[in-house]
């Protein structure tokens, strides 16, 4: 839901740097959002077309990767993938997991003019 | 950085198996910058505000309808001899919880976040201006009912304090274990409905702790009094704790 706002956002950063460089416009803006990162990347697409309406980023391609979640047992010491809900380890069943990726939600790279 | 293409790599070969495309004309440069670090930054600009002047600081986050404003007309009530409060409230429209805490004679400040779906740091940072936070104890910052955004943005507070009342699902912290992850306290609200309804506290206990083994969880009811005091308790050890 508050994708609109992390998508402003995103614009916002994306022609900060567009503009130190110089660029006549922004091709494309790359981003790594993570399966626990509370972002759905459809509703990012949906919102970028109206907020980079009329400024550097307009049609700019947005290049998703989406990172998933994986998870360190302390009991089993494994390594797991998350899925969204369960947060205990599928062999052990030990709720004592470490979380080392899913969360991320950054602006990674751009493609200027 | 590399001078052909302008990416953040010190040197990196050009030819053949160049690992990415490039439009003519175009460059691309490295950003890598979390989309949350502004509020993040702002965030830390709060806390250590709030800790300088010894504050505990809560973010109250539940659905619509849970009773986070009936708990805090209830709390503020009890204790107001005892701790000096102030309130933040966070709503898309109308000032109608704002007035309720106004009632109990607490000071408050109504934030309406229009279109937004949750409080901000920069909000909270702007909203508490009007307080006197040196003689302040407890800062109380109502978030916008909703489970499942105010989970991703810190607002400077000791605690985010997680409202469920019996009158949802037991499964709500496995529908948004998000928020009862980032939650230290679970608030188990309006139980003197339970003889009424098919709610299993004791699973929606493990539900939680399956999300966040670590949650501290209280059972309540604003309404008859019911636990009201392991509560109170827990806001008093958090106060000292601040001090």
């Amino acid at each position: 839901m508050h994708e609109l706002s992390l998508t402003q956002n995103i614009v916002e950063i994306a022609i900060e740097h567009a503009e130190r460089e110089s660029a006549s416009k922004i091709c494309s803006i790359t981003l790594e959002i993570g399966a626990l990162s509370g972002v759905v990347p459809d509703a990012v697409e949906f919102a970028f077309d109206v907020c980079s309406k009329e400024t550097l980023a307009e049609g700019a391609q947005l290049k998703i990767k989406r990172i998933p979640a994986l998870a360190l047992c302390q009991s089993c010491e494994q390594e797991i993938e998350l899925d969204h809900l369960t947060y205990n380890c599928p062999k052990c069943e030990s709720l004592a997991l470490e979380i080392l990726q899913g969360r991320e939600m950054s602006i990674i790279e751009l493609e200027i003019d | 950085m590399c001078i052909d293409c302008g990416c953040a790599a010190p040197t990196h070969e050009h030819d053949q198996v160049h690992d990415h495309q490039h439009e003519k004309g175009s460059r691309k440069i490295r950003i890598e910058e979390d989309l949350l670090a502004k509020n993040n930054r702002l965030a830390a600009v709060n806390r250590e505000r709030f800790a300088a002047e010894q504050l505990f600081v809560l973010n109250l986050v539940s659905s619509p309808g849970s009773g986070k404003t009936s708990i805090l007309e209830r709390t503020l009530s009890d204790l107001i001899g005892r701790f000096a409060f102030a309130v933040l409230e966070g709503d898309q429209q109308t000032d109608n919880d704002a007035d309720r805490i106004a009632a109990t004679g607490v000071p408050v400040k109504q934030i309406n976040t229009g279109a937004g779906c949750h409080l901000d740091a920069h909000m909270v940072g702007h909203g508490v201006d009007i307080f006197d936070l040196s003689v302040t104890d407890i800062l109380m910052i109502e978030n916008v009912g909703n489970l499942v955004c105010p989970a991703s943005f810190d607002l400077g507070e000791n605690h985010k304090v997680a409202v469920l009342s019996v009158t949802e699902g037991e499964d709500k912290p496995l529908k948004y274990p998000q928020m009862f992850q980032a939650a230290d306290l679970m608030l188990i609200n309006k139980i003197d409905l339970l003889p009424y309804l098919r709610f299993d506290i004791e699973q929606c206990k493990a539900f939680a702790r399956q999300v966040n083994p670590d949650i501290e969880i209280i059972e309540l009811s604003c309404h008859s009094g019911e636990g009201m005091q392991l509560w109170y308790d827990w806001l008093d050890c958090g106060v000292n704790q601040s001090r």
